[in-house]
Protein backbone atom coordinates (compact mmCIF):
# COMPACT_ATOMS: atom_id res chain seq x y z
CA UNK A 1 0.00 0.00 0.00
CA UNK A 2 1.57 3.32 -1.07
CA UNK A 3 2.04 6.03 1.56
CA UNK A 4 0.43 8.54 -0.79
CA UNK A 5 -1.63 7.77 -3.85
CA UNK A 6 -2.92 10.64 -5.99
CA UNK A 7 -5.25 9.90 -8.89
CA UNK A 8 -6.37 12.30 -11.62
CA UNK A 9 -6.18 15.28 -9.27
CA UNK A 10 -7.62 18.57 -10.49
CA UNK A 11 -7.63 21.86 -8.65
CA UNK A 12 -8.95 25.17 -9.92
CA UNK A 13 -9.02 28.54 -8.17
CA UNK A 14 -12.00 30.15 -9.88
CA UNK A 15 -11.18 29.94 -13.56
CA UNK A 16 -7.48 29.35 -12.99
CA UNK A 17 -6.69 25.66 -13.39
CA UNK A 18 -3.67 25.00 -11.22
CA UNK A 19 -3.64 21.20 -11.33
CA UNK A 20 -4.82 19.42 -14.48
CA UNK A 21 -4.87 15.74 -13.75
CA UNK A 22 -2.01 14.62 -11.53
CA UNK A 23 -1.25 10.95 -10.96
CA UNK A 24 1.47 10.28 -8.42
CA UNK A 25 2.17 7.69 -5.81
CA UNK A 26 4.80 7.69 -3.08
CA UNK A 27 5.84 4.39 -1.54
CA UNK A 28 6.67 4.06 2.13
CA UNK A 29 10.29 5.05 2.71
CA UNK A 30 10.57 6.91 -0.58
CA UNK A 31 11.83 10.49 -0.87
CA UNK A 32 10.08 12.17 -3.79
CA UNK A 33 11.21 15.64 -4.80
CA UNK A 34 8.88 17.78 -6.88
CA UNK A 35 10.63 20.43 -8.97
CA UNK A 36 9.37 22.89 -11.53
CA UNK A 37 8.93 26.59 -12.26
CA UNK A 38 6.92 28.93 -10.06
CA UNK A 39 3.21 28.63 -10.64
CA UNK A 40 3.48 25.08 -11.93
CA UNK A 41 1.23 23.79 -9.14
CA UNK A 42 3.87 22.06 -6.98
CA UNK A 43 2.81 23.65 -3.71
CA UNK A 44 -0.88 23.23 -4.48
CA UNK A 45 -0.28 19.54 -5.12
CA UNK A 46 1.43 19.21 -1.75
CA UNK A 47 -1.34 21.11 0.01
CA UNK A 48 -3.96 18.83 -1.52
CA UNK A 49 -2.33 15.82 0.18
CA UNK A 50 -3.39 17.00 3.64
CA UNK A 51 -6.38 18.91 2.34
CA UNK A 52 -5.13 22.42 3.11
CA UNK A 53 -6.56 22.90 -0.37
CA UNK A 54 -9.77 21.14 -1.30
CA UNK A 55 -9.24 19.42 -4.67
CA UNK A 56 -11.78 20.15 -7.39
CA UNK A 57 -11.84 16.51 -8.48
CA UNK A 58 -9.79 13.35 -8.25
CA UNK A 59 -8.75 11.35 -5.22
CA UNK A 60 -5.95 11.35 -2.67
CA UNK A 61 -5.25 8.36 -0.43
CA UNK A 62 -2.84 8.62 2.48
CA UNK A 63 -1.85 5.27 4.01
CA UNK A 64 -4.97 3.72 2.52
CA UNK A 65 -7.36 6.39 3.84
CA UNK A 66 -9.11 8.48 1.23
CA UNK A 67 -8.68 12.07 2.45
CA UNK A 68 -10.84 13.40 -0.38
CA UNK A 69 -13.78 11.40 1.01
CA UNK A 70 -16.15 13.99 2.56
CA UNK A 71 -16.68 11.68 5.57
CA UNK A 72 -12.96 11.33 6.28
CA UNK A 73 -11.82 12.57 9.70
CA UNK A 74 -9.19 14.92 8.32
CA UNK A 75 -7.83 15.92 11.74
CA UNK A 76 -7.05 12.26 12.40
CA UNK A 77 -5.22 11.91 9.07
CA UNK A 78 -3.34 15.18 9.51
CA UNK A 79 -1.83 14.21 12.83
CA UNK A 80 -0.02 11.43 10.96
CA UNK A 81 1.29 13.78 8.23
CA UNK A 82 4.00 16.22 9.25
CA UNK A 83 4.20 19.42 7.24
CA UNK A 84 6.94 22.01 6.99
CA UNK A 85 6.19 25.39 5.42
CA UNK A 86 8.26 27.88 3.49
CA UNK A 87 7.48 30.56 6.09
CA UNK A 88 8.15 28.24 9.08
CA UNK A 89 4.84 29.25 10.74
CA UNK A 90 6.12 28.74 14.28
CA UNK A 91 3.68 29.90 16.93
CA UNK A 92 5.11 33.29 17.84
CA UNK A 93 3.45 33.56 21.25
CA UNK A 94 4.89 30.26 22.48
CA UNK A 95 8.39 29.23 23.43
CA UNK A 96 10.17 26.64 21.31
CA UNK A 97 9.36 23.86 23.77
CA UNK A 98 5.67 24.80 23.83
CA UNK A 99 5.65 24.91 20.03
CA UNK A 100 6.62 21.25 20.15
CA UNK A 101 4.34 20.20 23.00
CA UNK A 102 1.05 22.00 22.40
CA UNK A 103 -0.26 19.63 19.73
CA UNK A 104 1.17 16.58 21.49
CA UNK A 105 -0.88 17.49 24.55
CA UNK A 106 -4.02 18.90 22.95
CA UNK A 107 -4.26 16.47 20.05
CA UNK A 108 -2.52 13.28 21.17
CA UNK A 109 -3.41 13.71 24.83
CA UNK A 110 0.13 13.16 26.06
CA UNK A 111 1.01 14.27 29.57
CA UNK A 112 3.16 17.34 30.03
CA UNK A 113 6.11 15.25 31.20
CA UNK A 114 5.91 12.89 28.24
CA UNK A 115 5.41 15.74 25.75
CA UNK A 116 8.41 17.58 27.23
CA UNK A 117 10.54 14.47 26.96
CA UNK A 118 9.58 13.90 23.31
CA UNK A 119 10.11 17.60 22.58
CA UNK A 120 13.62 17.40 24.05
CA UNK A 121 14.46 14.34 21.95
CA UNK A 122 13.30 16.02 18.76
CA UNK A 123 14.99 19.34 19.50
CA UNK A 124 18.19 17.40 20.03
CA UNK A 125 17.49 15.60 16.75
CA UNK A 126 17.69 18.96 14.91
CA UNK A 127 20.59 20.27 17.02
CA UNK A 128 18.64 22.85 19.01
CA UNK A 129 18.43 21.24 22.45
CA UNK A 130 19.66 24.49 24.00
CA UNK A 131 16.93 26.66 22.44
CA UNK A 132 13.92 25.14 24.21
CA UNK A 133 13.24 28.30 26.22
CA UNK A 134 13.71 30.77 23.36
CA UNK A 135 10.89 32.46 21.49
CA UNK A 136 10.80 31.92 17.70
CA UNK A 137 11.60 35.59 17.03
CA UNK A 138 14.92 35.13 18.83
CA UNK A 139 16.06 32.44 16.37
CA UNK A 140 17.59 32.69 12.91
CA UNK A 141 15.54 31.54 9.93
CA UNK A 142 17.46 28.29 9.70
CA UNK A 143 16.92 27.59 13.39
CA UNK A 144 13.23 28.40 13.09
CA UNK A 145 12.85 25.96 10.22
CA UNK A 146 14.65 23.25 12.18
CA UNK A 147 12.27 23.86 15.09
CA UNK A 148 9.37 23.55 12.64
CA UNK A 149 10.72 20.19 11.50
CA UNK A 150 11.13 19.08 15.12
CA UNK A 151 7.56 20.25 15.86
CA UNK A 152 6.23 18.03 13.07
CA UNK A 153 8.42 15.08 14.14
CA UNK A 154 7.18 15.31 17.73
CA UNK A 155 3.82 14.04 16.49
CA UNK A 156 5.47 10.81 15.24
CA UNK A 157 4.26 11.30 11.66
CA UNK A 158 4.22 8.47 9.13
CA UNK A 159 5.23 10.83 6.37
CA UNK A 160 6.49 14.37 5.98
CA UNK A 161 5.53 17.06 3.48
CA UNK A 162 8.03 19.86 2.82
CA UNK A 163 6.79 22.97 0.98
CA UNK A 164 9.91 24.80 -0.26
CA UNK A 165 11.49 24.58 3.18
CA UNK A 166 14.62 26.55 2.27
CA UNK A 167 13.19 29.19 -0.08
CA UNK A 168 12.78 31.85 2.61
CA UNK A 169 16.27 31.36 4.05
CA UNK A 170 19.47 33.32 3.63
CA UNK A 171 21.83 31.25 1.46
CA UNK A 172 24.21 30.48 4.31
CA UNK A 173 21.35 28.97 6.39
CA UNK A 174 20.10 26.56 3.72
CA UNK A 175 22.69 23.90 4.53
CA UNK A 176 21.63 23.33 8.15
CA UNK A 177 18.01 22.65 7.13
CA UNK A 178 19.02 20.36 4.28
CA UNK A 179 21.31 18.47 6.68
CA UNK A 180 18.36 17.68 8.93
CA UNK A 181 16.27 16.61 5.94
CA UNK A 182 19.06 14.39 4.63
CA UNK A 183 19.27 12.75 8.04
CA UNK A 184 15.52 12.10 8.04
CA UNK A 185 15.72 10.56 4.58
CA UNK A 186 18.57 8.31 5.71
CA UNK A 187 16.44 7.11 8.63
CA UNK A 188 13.82 5.96 6.13
CA UNK A 189 11.21 8.71 6.59
CA UNK A 190 8.72 8.92 3.74
CA UNK A 191 9.05 12.43 2.31
CA UNK A 192 7.35 14.46 -0.38
CA UNK A 193 9.47 17.56 -0.94
CA UNK A 194 8.72 20.58 -3.10
CA UNK A 195 12.07 22.27 -3.59
CA UNK A 196 14.27 24.49 -5.69
CA UNK A 197 17.41 22.88 -4.26
CA UNK A 198 18.42 20.79 -7.24
CA UNK A 199 21.55 19.39 -5.58
CA UNK A 200 19.42 18.12 -2.69
CA UNK A 201 16.94 16.50 -5.10
CA UNK A 202 19.73 14.93 -7.07
CA UNK A 203 21.52 13.55 -4.05
CA UNK A 204 18.71 12.52 -1.72
CA UNK A 205 15.60 11.83 -3.80
CA UNK A 206 14.61 8.32 -4.73
CA UNK A 207 12.48 9.87 -7.44
CA UNK A 208 12.22 13.33 -9.00
CA UNK A 209 8.99 14.71 -10.43
CA UNK A 210 9.14 17.65 -12.83
CA UNK A 211 5.91 19.64 -12.99
CA UNK A 212 4.91 22.42 -15.36
CA UNK A 213 1.56 24.01 -16.13
CA UNK A 214 -0.31 21.86 -13.63
CA UNK A 215 0.80 18.51 -15.01
CA UNK A 216 3.62 16.07 -14.34
CA UNK A 217 5.91 16.46 -17.34
CA UNK A 218 8.48 13.88 -16.39
CA UNK A 219 9.38 11.72 -13.44
CA UNK A 220 12.03 9.17 -12.68
CA UNK A 221 15.22 8.51 -10.73
CA UNK A 222 17.28 11.68 -10.23
CA UNK A 223 20.11 10.41 -12.45
CA UNK A 224 17.68 10.10 -15.35
CA UNK A 225 15.77 13.34 -14.85
CA UNK A 226 18.89 15.41 -14.22
CA UNK A 227 21.34 13.43 -16.32
CA UNK A 228 19.25 12.63 -19.38
CA UNK A 229 15.93 14.48 -19.35
CA UNK A 230 13.55 13.16 -22.01
CA UNK A 231 11.26 16.17 -22.35
CA UNK A 232 12.44 19.45 -23.96
CA UNK A 233 10.58 21.44 -21.28
CA UNK A 234 12.56 19.62 -18.57
CA UNK A 235 15.81 20.27 -20.38
CA UNK A 236 15.06 23.97 -20.71
CA UNK A 237 14.09 24.30 -17.04
CA UNK A 238 17.18 22.47 -15.81
CA UNK A 239 19.42 24.47 -18.12
CA UNK A 240 18.05 27.73 -16.71
CA UNK A 241 18.19 26.62 -13.09
CA UNK A 242 21.49 24.78 -13.10
CA UNK A 243 23.42 27.05 -15.48
CA UNK A 244 21.88 30.47 -14.99
CA UNK A 245 25.01 32.26 -16.21
CA UNK A 246 24.91 30.39 -19.51
CA UNK A 247 21.42 31.47 -20.49
CA UNK A 248 21.96 33.47 -23.70
CA UNK A 249 20.19 36.65 -24.69
CA UNK A 250 18.99 34.99 -27.89
CA UNK A 251 17.17 32.33 -25.81
CA UNK A 252 15.10 34.86 -23.94
CA UNK A 253 14.36 37.03 -26.98
CA UNK A 254 16.49 39.98 -25.90
CA UNK A 255 18.10 42.05 -28.61
CA UNK A 256 21.11 44.22 -27.92
CA UNK A 257 20.64 47.70 -29.36
CA UNK A 258 22.49 48.02 -32.66
CA UNK A 259 24.26 51.09 -34.08
CA UNK A 260 24.10 53.34 -31.04
CA UNK B 1 38.67 55.87 -26.63
CA UNK B 2 35.21 56.10 -25.10
CA UNK B 3 34.26 59.41 -23.64
CA UNK B 4 32.79 59.05 -20.14
CA UNK B 5 29.68 61.09 -21.03
CA UNK B 6 28.56 58.65 -23.68
CA UNK B 7 28.69 55.62 -21.39
CA UNK B 8 25.10 56.12 -20.24
CA UNK B 9 23.14 54.01 -22.70
CA UNK B 10 19.63 54.49 -23.93
CA UNK B 11 18.65 57.79 -22.36
CA UNK B 12 18.78 59.65 -25.68
CA UNK B 13 19.31 63.37 -25.41
CA UNK B 14 21.35 64.73 -22.52
CA UNK B 15 19.24 66.60 -19.91
CA UNK B 16 18.99 70.34 -20.45
CA UNK B 17 21.36 72.30 -18.21
CA UNK B 18 19.71 73.58 -15.04
CA UNK B 19 19.42 77.39 -15.16
CA UNK B 20 21.22 79.20 -12.33
CA UNK B 21 18.85 80.14 -9.48
CA UNK B 22 17.43 83.63 -9.66
CA UNK B 23 18.96 85.83 -6.99
CA UNK B 24 15.85 87.64 -5.86
CA UNK B 25 15.63 86.29 -2.30
CA UNK B 26 17.61 88.34 0.18
CA UNK B 27 17.43 85.81 3.05
CA UNK B 28 18.68 82.26 3.01
CA UNK B 29 16.27 79.43 3.77
CA UNK B 30 17.63 78.95 7.29
CA UNK B 31 17.35 82.66 8.11
CA UNK B 32 13.73 82.76 7.02
CA UNK B 33 12.92 79.67 9.11
CA UNK B 34 14.46 81.28 12.17
CA UNK B 35 12.55 84.52 11.60
CA UNK B 36 9.24 82.65 11.25
CA UNK B 37 9.80 80.70 14.45
CA UNK B 38 10.72 83.81 16.44
CA UNK B 39 7.57 85.58 15.22
CA UNK B 40 5.51 82.56 16.33
CA UNK B 41 6.97 82.66 19.83
CA UNK B 42 6.41 86.42 20.12
CA UNK B 43 2.72 86.13 19.20
CA UNK B 44 2.28 83.30 21.73
CA UNK B 45 3.91 85.27 24.57
CA UNK B 46 1.85 88.37 23.72
CA UNK B 47 -1.41 86.39 23.84
CA UNK B 48 -0.42 84.74 27.11
CA UNK B 49 0.37 88.11 28.72
CA UNK B 50 -2.95 89.54 27.49
CA UNK B 51 -4.90 86.63 29.05
CA UNK B 52 -3.00 86.87 32.35
CA UNK B 53 -3.58 90.62 32.52
CA UNK B 54 -7.26 90.41 31.62
CA UNK B 55 -8.14 87.52 33.96
CA UNK B 56 -9.71 88.25 37.33
CA UNK B 57 -7.69 85.77 39.37
CA UNK B 58 -9.58 86.27 42.58
CA UNK B 59 -12.94 85.46 40.98
CA UNK B 60 -11.50 82.48 39.14
CA UNK B 61 -10.04 80.98 42.30
CA UNK B 62 -13.32 81.59 44.14
CA UNK B 63 -15.31 79.85 41.45
CA UNK B 64 -13.20 76.87 40.48
CA UNK B 65 -10.68 76.28 43.23
CA UNK B 66 -12.51 76.66 46.55
CA UNK B 67 -10.54 74.38 48.86
CA UNK B 68 -13.32 74.20 51.45
CA UNK B 69 -15.86 73.08 48.83
CA UNK B 70 -13.39 70.55 47.45
CA UNK B 71 -12.55 69.29 50.92
CA UNK B 72 -16.20 68.56 51.75
CA UNK B 73 -16.41 66.19 48.78
CA UNK B 74 -13.94 63.82 50.33
CA UNK B 75 -13.73 61.00 51.15
CA UNK B 76 -17.04 60.13 49.37
CA UNK B 77 -15.68 61.41 46.05
CA UNK B 78 -13.22 58.55 46.13
CA UNK B 79 -14.82 55.85 48.28
CA UNK B 80 -18.20 56.04 46.53
CA UNK B 81 -18.14 58.09 43.34
CA UNK B 82 -14.76 57.18 41.91
CA UNK B 83 -15.18 53.61 43.06
CA UNK B 84 -18.55 53.30 41.29
CA UNK B 85 -17.15 54.89 38.14
CA UNK B 86 -14.42 52.26 38.06
CA UNK B 87 -16.86 49.43 38.87
CA UNK B 88 -19.27 50.51 36.11
CA UNK B 89 -16.38 50.75 33.68
CA UNK B 90 -14.99 47.32 34.47
CA UNK B 91 -18.41 45.63 34.44
CA UNK B 92 -19.37 47.19 31.09
CA UNK B 93 -15.93 46.37 29.69
CA UNK B 94 -16.08 42.73 30.77
CA UNK B 95 -19.60 42.35 29.37
CA UNK B 96 -18.63 44.09 26.13
CA UNK B 97 -15.44 42.06 25.76
CA UNK B 98 -17.19 38.69 26.02
CA UNK B 99 -20.05 39.75 23.76
CA UNK B 100 -17.60 41.44 21.37
CA UNK B 101 -15.51 38.26 21.10
CA UNK B 102 -18.62 36.20 20.32
CA UNK B 103 -19.69 38.76 17.71
CA UNK B 104 -16.22 38.84 16.15
CA UNK B 105 -16.20 35.06 15.80
CA UNK B 106 -19.74 35.16 14.36
CA UNK B 107 -18.63 37.84 11.93
CA UNK B 108 -15.86 35.53 10.68
CA UNK B 109 -18.05 32.42 10.69
CA UNK B 110 -18.64 30.41 7.56
CA UNK B 111 -22.32 30.19 8.56
CA UNK B 112 -24.13 32.98 6.71
CA UNK B 113 -26.85 33.83 9.26
CA UNK B 114 -24.23 34.24 12.02
CA UNK B 115 -22.33 36.69 9.83
CA UNK B 116 -25.47 38.62 8.97
CA UNK B 117 -26.58 38.84 12.58
CA UNK B 118 -23.17 40.04 13.75
CA UNK B 119 -22.93 42.60 10.95
CA UNK B 120 -26.43 43.87 11.70
CA UNK B 121 -25.73 44.10 15.42
CA UNK B 122 -22.47 45.96 14.91
CA UNK B 123 -23.97 48.44 12.43
CA UNK B 124 -26.98 49.02 14.70
CA UNK B 125 -25.14 49.71 17.93
CA UNK B 126 -22.35 51.72 16.34
CA UNK B 127 -25.02 53.93 14.86
CA UNK B 128 -27.01 54.61 18.05
CA UNK B 129 -26.11 57.13 20.78
CA UNK B 130 -25.07 55.46 24.05
CA UNK B 131 -27.60 57.57 25.93
CA UNK B 132 -30.49 56.25 23.85
CA UNK B 133 -29.38 52.66 24.42
CA UNK B 134 -29.06 53.34 28.14
CA UNK B 135 -32.60 54.74 28.22
CA UNK B 136 -33.81 51.66 26.40
CA UNK B 137 -32.14 49.26 28.83
CA UNK B 138 -33.00 51.30 31.92
CA UNK B 139 -36.58 52.29 31.11
CA UNK B 140 -37.73 50.91 27.75
CA UNK B 141 -37.19 47.23 28.44
CA UNK B 142 -38.53 47.34 32.05
CA UNK B 143 -41.68 49.06 30.74
CA UNK B 144 -42.18 46.34 28.17
CA UNK B 145 -41.58 43.51 30.67
CA UNK B 146 -42.84 44.84 34.00
CA UNK B 147 -42.61 41.45 35.71
CA UNK B 148 -38.96 40.98 35.05
CA UNK B 149 -36.01 42.83 36.44
CA UNK B 150 -32.48 43.32 35.21
CA UNK B 151 -30.29 41.59 37.78
CA UNK B 152 -27.99 43.85 39.71
CA UNK B 153 -30.24 46.94 39.60
CA UNK B 154 -28.40 50.02 38.36
CA UNK B 155 -25.15 48.05 38.16
CA UNK B 156 -26.80 45.53 35.85
CA UNK B 157 -28.48 48.20 33.75
CA UNK B 158 -25.24 50.17 33.28
CA UNK B 159 -23.29 46.98 32.51
CA UNK B 160 -25.72 45.99 29.78
CA UNK B 161 -26.59 49.48 28.59
CA UNK B 162 -22.97 50.52 28.01
CA UNK B 163 -21.72 46.99 27.34
CA UNK B 164 -23.93 46.31 24.31
CA UNK B 165 -22.56 49.41 22.56
CA UNK B 166 -18.97 48.72 23.60
CA UNK B 167 -19.36 45.15 22.29
CA UNK B 168 -20.10 46.47 18.81
CA UNK B 169 -16.86 48.46 18.74
CA UNK B 170 -14.79 45.74 20.37
CA UNK B 171 -16.15 43.12 17.95
CA UNK B 172 -14.72 45.10 15.04
CA UNK B 173 -11.40 45.54 16.85
CA UNK B 174 -11.12 41.85 17.72
CA UNK B 175 -12.10 40.82 14.19
CA UNK B 176 -9.30 42.99 12.81
CA UNK B 177 -6.91 41.41 15.32
CA UNK B 178 -7.89 37.88 14.32
CA UNK B 179 -7.44 38.74 10.66
CA UNK B 180 -4.03 40.25 11.40
CA UNK B 181 -2.72 36.86 12.56
CA UNK B 182 -1.03 35.31 9.49
CA UNK B 183 -3.04 32.56 7.81
CA UNK B 184 -0.04 30.23 8.11
CA UNK B 185 -0.55 30.07 11.89
CA UNK B 186 -3.95 28.46 11.50
CA UNK B 187 -2.65 26.18 8.74
CA UNK B 188 0.28 25.03 10.86
CA UNK B 189 -2.04 24.27 13.75
CA UNK B 190 -4.45 22.37 11.50
CA UNK B 191 -1.64 20.28 9.98
CA UNK B 192 -0.71 19.21 13.51
CA UNK B 193 -4.20 17.72 13.78
CA UNK B 194 -5.90 20.46 15.77
CA UNK B 195 -9.56 21.09 15.03
CA UNK B 196 -10.54 24.56 13.83
CA UNK B 197 -11.90 25.49 17.25
CA UNK B 198 -8.86 24.21 19.12
CA UNK B 199 -6.53 26.06 16.73
CA UNK B 200 -8.50 29.28 17.26
CA UNK B 201 -8.37 28.98 21.05
CA UNK B 202 -4.76 27.84 21.42
CA UNK B 203 -3.02 29.57 18.52
CA UNK B 204 -4.95 32.36 16.80
CA UNK B 205 -6.83 34.12 19.62
CA UNK B 206 -3.83 34.51 21.98
CA UNK B 207 -1.91 36.23 19.18
CA UNK B 208 -4.93 38.28 18.10
CA UNK B 209 -5.43 39.60 21.64
CA UNK B 210 -1.81 40.70 21.81
CA UNK B 211 -2.44 42.78 18.72
CA UNK B 212 -5.66 44.36 20.02
CA UNK B 213 -4.58 45.16 23.59
CA UNK B 214 -3.79 48.82 22.76
CA UNK B 215 -7.13 49.53 21.01
CA UNK B 216 -9.02 47.65 23.73
CA UNK B 217 -7.34 49.80 26.36
CA UNK B 218 -8.58 52.82 24.43
CA UNK B 219 -12.05 51.32 24.67
CA UNK B 220 -11.71 51.29 28.49
CA UNK B 221 -10.92 55.01 28.38
CA UNK B 222 -14.04 55.69 26.30
CA UNK B 223 -16.14 53.56 28.66
CA UNK B 224 -14.79 55.38 31.70
CA UNK B 225 -16.16 58.61 30.29
CA UNK B 226 -19.43 57.02 29.18
CA UNK B 227 -20.19 55.88 32.73
CA UNK B 228 -21.13 59.52 33.37
CA UNK B 229 -24.34 58.71 31.49
CA UNK B 230 -25.39 56.39 34.32
CA UNK B 231 -27.04 59.32 36.10
CA UNK B 232 -30.04 59.05 33.78
CA UNK B 233 -30.92 55.74 35.44
CA UNK B 234 -31.63 57.53 38.71
CA UNK B 235 -28.62 56.52 40.78
CA UNK B 236 -28.84 56.56 44.58
CA UNK B 237 -26.35 57.63 47.23
CA UNK B 238 -24.64 54.25 47.06
CA UNK B 239 -24.65 53.81 43.28
CA UNK B 240 -23.67 57.38 42.41
CA UNK B 241 -20.72 57.94 40.05
CA UNK B 242 -18.37 60.89 39.59
CA UNK B 243 -20.29 63.19 37.26
CA UNK B 244 -23.61 62.97 39.13
CA UNK B 245 -21.75 63.28 42.43
CA UNK B 246 -20.06 66.48 41.23
CA UNK B 247 -23.33 67.79 39.81
CA UNK B 248 -25.07 67.29 43.14
CA UNK B 249 -22.28 69.07 44.98
CA UNK B 250 -22.46 71.90 42.45
CA UNK B 251 -26.18 72.34 43.24
CA UNK B 252 -25.83 72.29 47.02
CA UNK B 253 -22.82 74.61 47.18
CA UNK B 254 -23.68 76.73 44.14
CA UNK B 255 -20.05 76.60 43.15
CA UNK B 256 -18.35 74.89 40.19
CA UNK B 257 -15.31 73.64 42.11
CA UNK B 258 -16.78 70.07 42.35
CA UNK B 259 -16.70 69.84 38.53
CA UNK B 260 -12.98 70.58 38.57
CA UNK B 261 -12.43 67.95 41.26
CA UNK B 262 -14.43 65.37 39.27
CA UNK B 263 -12.48 66.27 36.14
CA UNK B 264 -9.18 65.71 37.92
CA UNK B 265 -10.40 62.36 39.22
CA UNK B 266 -11.39 61.27 35.69
CA UNK B 267 -7.95 62.28 34.48
CA UNK B 268 -6.43 60.22 37.28
CA UNK B 269 -7.94 57.19 35.55
CA UNK B 270 -7.64 58.11 31.88
CA UNK B 271 -4.17 59.69 31.74
CA UNK B 272 -2.34 56.62 33.11
CA UNK B 273 -4.39 54.45 30.76
CA UNK B 274 -3.49 56.50 27.71
CA UNK B 275 0.16 56.40 28.78
CA UNK B 276 -0.23 52.63 29.02
CA UNK B 277 -1.67 52.51 25.48
CA UNK B 278 1.26 54.52 24.18
CA UNK B 279 3.72 52.21 25.92
CA UNK B 280 1.94 49.10 24.60
CA UNK B 281 1.94 50.48 21.07
CA UNK B 282 5.63 51.30 21.25
CA UNK B 283 6.35 47.80 22.51
CA UNK B 284 4.24 46.24 19.76
CA UNK B 285 6.02 48.33 17.14
CA UNK B 286 9.36 47.10 18.45
CA UNK B 287 8.33 43.45 18.24
CA UNK B 288 7.43 43.68 14.59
Amino acid sequence: MPAIEIRDLHKAFGKLEVLRGIDLSVETGEVVCVIGPSGSGKSTLLRCVNLLEQPTSGSVHVAGVEVTDPDCDIDDVRRRIGMVFQQFNLFGHLRVRENLTIAQRRVLGRTRAEADRIAAVNLDRVGLADKADAYPAQLSGGQQQRVAIARALAMDPQLMLFDEPTSALDPELVGEVLAVMRGLAAEGMTMLVVTHEMSFAREVASRVVFMDGGTVVESGPPDEVFGAPREPRTREFLHRVLEPTRVSEAEIGAHAPSGS
Amino acid sequence: MAEPETLAVGSGAAPAPVPPPARRRRLGRRQRQRLGRTAGYLVFVALLLAVVAAADWGTLADAFFRLDVAGEMFPEAITVALRNTIVYTLLAFAFGLVLGLVLALMRLSSVGPYRWFATGYIELFRGLPSLLVLFMVGYGVPLAFPNREIPGGVYGAVTIGLGVTAAAYMAETIRAGIQAVPKGQLEAARTLGMSHGRAMVSIVLPQAFRIVIPPLTNEIILLTKDTSLAYVLGVTATTIELTKFAGDALNTRVNPTPLVVAGLLYLAITLPLSQLVRWLERRAAKER
